[in-house]
């Protein structure tokens, strides 16, 4: 298939933020508080941070809110009423500066919530999301998009995708779906014919530092190793990790009630908590630290591929990056992988 | 620090301990700790101005718990929460040792923890200057910008409850806000949800905080929650003269006396 | 329009306040309707998690009341929670909550009229302070928008 790919000029990112603005859309970029960046509703286009690597927080809270009330309830004589959220009230958002691996993340996002209940919720404002990616001209230590079938351009997930040419160059922008041609067709005259449509050369190098099959193959045998818990010591056991990720979708369901009603709400979990497996009896199954970790890492490398055909992680780093005490997840990657059985 | 590898290799070969808690070089730039069980390990010990993890949140852990006697390398604020954690029966001199590397970066081994709690006694707590300015910047702030101001830096906040996971003072096997019957806190991470969180947890840390900022260095997204803890040290100096960790008498909150002063009960 | 009627809620001991404010009926003293009592064994008991819950469920002022000093029927236990109002109300005010709203009295069993004062003057006081937005704003889960940081 052939991409549609455009010339956008340095100076015509800010035209066409404010263009999309006048057109009273909604708009979530990267934004700088306390040194943190996070995806928050952008009022003006010098708001917007650049530069960064990855952002601190991913994408995920657009699609995949931390807190989203789901039905109100109330009690009364004549018995219950439910009032389900009116799935028309879902804005629609541009979602702006996504990396590529978060656009990727996306669909491991939504693969989990499509597994076999499709949620509604969530596949509606999936629909209501365009995504502007940003490929990536530079990586850190903690990148490892290659490693789990990515790439600093991967156009997976992302409706249009912009590649900039040089430090302070124009930008390649690749049309990669109808949402994107709406994009385009809102301010066609800042996406300029292109003639120089190759982008490899502005991307990161990340290498290749693991063979997620061999990973997934060796995790099938790996269950009982001692290497869970060498790994997880440091622990604190805080769901920091979980929820800076773009493809953990752990969630709780909490009725937040006031007397005869109330408000029932979907909020992240995490199973790095000691009480995510708790059970009533007061049994938990994951008693230790280990099993949680462990946990985490077989549902990413070993589970989701297995029953979902993708990967719960796209290499975006963010995880180690935000732990507290150092776990880094590329690290015991290859320490399992290093590991013989 | 070689004096802390020698003295680690000594103590495990020596099976005085079965784990020496210390800090080992970790990914990027960062440290982190590091859990010594035979002296090989010892050599990967280190020490520098980057260790701030507070190390005392691991004696606490069930899983080093399980290990048996254990070693700590404890800075200033270590220390104290070792002699705080004591002081509520968390740890005895049966399970502890303490490694101390004083302020100057020197080694300093105590016997047991009365001489731990003796040299922490020698240093007052003090907040340092920059929070200092903050918190004189939000006392000069009327009451609507104060509520202003905390609900904007709250916002971020989205409850993966790192700030507890890191404290010391954390250890409690359930925490208020994992209670639903009644729900104290309001579990999602809304604005109500996230101020009464730090609320509850600035008070039940209230005359047992050490001010080590575990809590403000584990926060992914760097909110100074430290600064709640903060204004209650400020205010139990202001009040009640102040506490130090002490492994004997009465611990700030869980006492009280005939004249303790105020000036707005009617 | 008419006048703003304040919800108070009054979080009192059992042996001192409580049988004060029983006394203030008794005695056919006249005071504002605006308050709800919730009685408790002793001051000592009153968590402040329950302040910020009746702010929570829409109060709009808060009165906790107890035995004088020396004269808790559990010895101590009000001298426990003079203490730790002292740092609870200071750590209200630095967090932006209105402390003017949270009125601390010792009423005791003898002191009819004073409650009806404490009462009266907190209602009065509140009615002019106006209805709690501000942390109403917040206890209502947010209709449309999600919480997004």
């Amino acid at each position: 298939m052939n991409i549609d790919k455009r010339l956008v000029r340095k100076d015509s990112l800010e035209k066409l933020f404010d263009i999309l603005k006048q057109n009273s859309k909604k708009i979530y970029a990267p934004s700088e508080k306390n040194g943190k960046i996070t995806f928050r509703d952008a009022e003006n286009f010098k708001g917007i941070s650049t530069g960064y690597i990855q952002t601190t927080q991913s994408s995920k809270d657009i699609t995949f809110p931390r807190a989203e009330k789901i039905l109100d309830y109330s009690k009364s004589k004549e018995g219950m009423s439910v009032k389900g959220i009116d799935l028309k009230e879902i804005p629609e958002i541009i979602l702006w500066g996504v990396r590529p691996c978060d656009a990727n993340g996306i669909g491991e996002l939504s693969s989990i919530f499509n597994w076999d209940y499709k949620d509604e919720i969530y596949n509606n404002r999936l629909s209501k999301v365009t995504v502007f990616g940003f490929s990536c001209n530079k990586s850190d230590e903690y990148c490892f998009c290659t490693s789990v079938g990515g790439n600093p351009g991967n156009t997976l997930g992302s409706d249009i995708l912009f590649t900039r040419m040089g430090d302070d160059g124009d930008y390649l922008a690749e049309i990669l779906t109808e949402k994107g041609n709406v994009i385009v067709s809102i301010a066609p005259q800042l996406f300029e014919k292109s003639e120089n449509s190759e982008k490899e050369k502005y991307l990161a190098e990340v290498p290749v530092r693991f063979n997620h099959e061999e990973i997934k193959n060796k995790l099938d045998k790996f269950f009982e190793s001692k290497e869970w818990i060498e790994q997880s010591l440091r622990c604190l056991g805080c769901g920091a990790c979980a929820y800076v990720c773009p493809t953990c979708a752990c969630f709780d369901i909490q009725d937040e009630a006031h007397g005869k009603k109330g408000s029932r709400v979907r909020c992240w979990d995490s199973c790095g908590f000691s009480h995510f497996t708790i059970h009533t009896s007061g049994h938990n199954p994951r008693d230790a630290q280990s099993q949680r970790w462990r946990q985490r890492i077989m549902h990413k490398f070993s589970y989701m591929p297995e029953r979902l055909s993708v990967y719960g992680c796209t290499g975006c780093g963010r995880c180690s990056r935000a732990c507290p005490v150092d776990m880094n997840i590329l690290e015991n990657l290859i320490s399992i992988q290093e590991v013989t059985i | 620090m070689v004096d802390l590898i020698k003295r680690a290799k000594e103590l495990i070969e020596s099976s005085s301990v079965k784990v020496v808690i210390g800090y080992e070089q970790g990914t990027g730039n960062k440290t982190r700790a590091l859990f010594v069980e035979n002296s090989e390990d010892a050599d990967k010990l280190i020490f520098d101005s980057r260790c701030i993890q507070n190390l005392a949140a691991y004696i606490t852990k069930k899983e080093i718990k399980e290990k048996g006697k254990m070693a700590v390398a404890a800075t200033l604020p270590v220390m104290r929460s070792i002699i705080q954690l004591a002081s509520e029966f968390q740890v005895t001199d049966a399970n502890i040792l303490v490694l101390g590397i004083t302020p100057e970066s020197k080694l300093i081994e105590f016997g047991n923890l009365a001489e731990v709690e003796k040299f922490v006694h020698q240093y007052e707590i003090e907040i340092d200057v920059r929070n200092k300015e903050m918190l004189d910047k939000l006392e000069k702030m009327t009451q609507p910008e104060r509520w202003q101001f905390w609900i904007d830096e709250l916002a971020p906040c989205f409850k993966c409850y790192a700030c507890r996971a890191a404290c010391p003072m954390c250890y409690c096997s359930r925490c208020t806000v994992d209670f639903n019957q009644p729900q104290w806190i309001p579990v999602p991470s809304t604005e109500l949800g996230n101020l009464e969180w730090h609320i509850m947890r600035a008070i039940h840390l209230t005359g047992r905080c050490i001010d080590c900022d575990a809590c403000y260095n584990a926060c992914p997204l760097s909110i100074p929650i430290n600064l709640l803890t903060k204004r209650m040290l400020l205010d139990a100096k202001e009040h009640f003269g102040g506490y130090q960790p002490a492994l004997k008498g009465e611990h700030l909150m869980s006492t009280y006396k005939p004249d303790d002063k105020e000036n707005f009960i009617q | 329009m008419a006048e703003f009627e304040p919800k108070i809620v009054a979080f009192v001991c059992n042996w001192c306040t409580y049988a004060g404010a029983d006394l203030t009926g008794t005695s056919r003293i006249k005071y504002a309707s605006n308050v709800r009592i919730i009685r408790f064994p002793c001051t000592g008991r009153i968590d402040y998690m329950l302040l910020l819950k009746a702010f929570d469920e829409g109060a709009d002022g808060i009165i906790v009341s107890g035995c004088h000093p020396n004269d808790c029927h559990y010895t101590s236990g009000n001298f426990h929670a003079r203490r730790r109002w002292i740092m609870f109300r200071s750590l209200c005010n630095f967090t932006g909550i209105d402390t003017n709203r949270i009125k601390f009295s010792w009423v005791s069993a003898a002191e009819g009229a004073k409650w009806a004062d404490i009462v009266n003057a907190t209602v009065k006081s509140i009615r002019e302070l106006g209805p709690y937005t501000e942390y109403k704003k917040v206890a209502k889960y947010p209709e449309k928008e999600v919480n997004h940081g």
